[in-house]
């Protein structure tokens, strides 16, 4: 087996585009599961532990998005990006362990390309568009558009991830995730809502309750209506609970869930729909509502 | 494939290294360090924490490559040397002892790792801080209630700059903040 140790990004490109079998290492959480247990065997590895753009977090770009370089562990997010991410900062905290969040990152995460990964219902709800690159260029591909199936993305064999790159948060954003206890949990479904109050929109993400994650569309288009003529956006006031439980209730739609064994397919709709009304809750108990207008908490 | 790397504050060497081999097959089995110990190989247990350039990591997630050029302490780095040369237990490794932290023993390794570096971060911690510390390990013996107990033993000895057991028992008033 080759190990491949690129010095730089440059380096790291041109050896993906030599060898488009190489499979990117980095914090190993996925990859060397499989190799300790010969589950795989890649003729080489690209190991990106050198690569220092990888590593970056470059939060003074265009306008206020925050570009998350793919390395950067976890255990930065949660530190660091708790104010500009908030969703993604949740859900980086219910990754592993300590030393599990010292070597996963979410570049990591969307190279894995799981149904149960946790940055991805996060990085749905923000809107995140995934950096990709080869020799030939870069591209910005929209979260909806990357995964394909599961443990399968858009990205062409001579692609690398560099990075993330999602919008500081202009409202209140939520994640939660269903698991047998709070630490080395892989979800058994997870849900994350964001709020944007600019464009009086709402986006979500669900995990593990589905081939890929997905939004739920439905609920999304549901609730910013009921917001919208509600005049919820103005005053402030909590939706009714009647459009609460129907927005749980379509969340709950948007799953196409198999039985497993860490749940069945009911139980993780059941699940869904809770989450989902408790994410709407929460965040919008954290919505300030414009000034001058009447708050009822 | 060579390796070179410093390990516990020592240049090492390990020869006809299979890339794919994690650091901690290198630690055990080319370097003769049996401290961290193999158990579940896919990052649950704990078992296997070591320092990687000072990040407290799983060695069984690391590919033995990643290694190259890296410092790593193992549990066998965490004792310093008294002045014959010879090892004494730090104040943590004593108050796991003092504490009867210690059963079967073969967690006792990663969780002495997970609570140094807790330590060292975060002398005074609150009970919530070491759950969390150490919640990438694993214990089937004891219950973790004596291990809890006994990073609040080492905290309350050396938080303050006290010396290593004058006269603190197990039961000493745990340190504020609880």
């Amino acid at each position: 087996m080759d190990f491949l140790r690129p010095a730089d990004w440059r380096e790291a490109l041109a050896a993906k585009a030599a060898h488009p079998d190489a499979v990117p290492l980095a914090g190993g959480t996925d990859l060397m599961v499989e190799l300790n247990f010969d589950l795989r065997r890649p003729a080489r590895l690209l190991d990106l532990s050198r690569v220092g753009e990888l590593a970056d977090v470059d939060t003074a770009g265009e306008g206020d998005t925050v570009v998350l370089g793919a390395r950067v562990p976890y255990r930065d997010i949660v530190e660091r990006l708790r104010s500009p991410l908030p969703a993604l900062a949740l859900a980086a905290h219910t990754v592993g362990s300590p030393q599990i969040r010292a070597r996963g990152s979410v570049g990591g995460n969307l190279g894995t390309a799981s149904p149960a990964g946790d940055a991805h219902p996060a990085l749905l709800a923000a809107g995140a568009r995934v950096e990709a690159a080869s020799v030939r260029g870069s591209r910005l591909i929209p979260i909806d558009d990357f995964f394909t199936g599961p443990k399968r993305n858009v990205l062409a064999d001579d692609e690398l991830i560099r990075a993330v790159h999602v919008d500081a948060a202009r409202g209140p954003q939520q994640f939660a995730k269903v698991g047998t206890r709070n630490a080395m949990v892989i979800a058994v479904c997870a849900f994350s809502l964001a709020l944007h109050p600019h464009t009086r929109t709402v986006r979500t993400g669900i995990g593990s309750a589905a081939p890929t994650p997905v939004r739920a569309r439905a609920a999304e288009e549901f609730l910013d209506g009921v917001l919208d003529e509600g005049g919820h956006w103005d005053h402030g006031r909590p939706v009714p609970p009647s459009a609460a439980a129907r927005f749980a209730q379509l969340a709950a739609s948007a799953c196409a869930p198999i039985d497993d064994v860490r749940g069945s397919a009911d139980y993780r709709r059941h699940a869904v729909a809770v989450l989902a009304r408790r994410t709407l809750h929460w965040t919008w108990s954290a919505y300030p509502a414009p000034q001058g207008a009447a708050s009822c908490a | 494939m060579r390796l070179n790397l410093t390990v516990n504050g020592h240049p090492r060497t390990a020869d006809d290294i299979w890339p794919g081999e994690s650091l901690l097959y290198v630690l055990r089995e080319r370097l003769g360090l049996p401290g961290s110990k193999n158990a579940c190989e896919q990052g649950e247990c704990g078992s296997c924490t070591v320092r990687l350039d000072g990040d407290l990591v799983c060695s069984c997630l690391v590919a033995a490559g990643q290694a190259e050029g890296a410092e790593v302490t193992t549990v066998e780095g965490l004792a310093p040397e008294g002045e014959d040369g010879a090892p004494r237990l730090s104040a943590l490794q004593r108050a796991f002892l003092d504490a009867g932290a210690v059963q079967c023993g073969f967690c006792t390794p990663g969780l002495l790792m997970a609570a140094d570096e807790l330590l060292a971060r975060e002398p005074r911690p609150a009970d919530a801080d070491i759950r969390e510390a150490l919640s990438g390990n694993l214990c089937r013996c004891t219950g973790y209630e004596k291990i809890i107990d006994a990073v609040r033993l080492a905290s309350a000895r050396t938080a303050d700059g006290a010396a290593v057991g004058q006269g603190v028992t197990p039961d000493a008033p745990a340190p504020e903040g609880r």
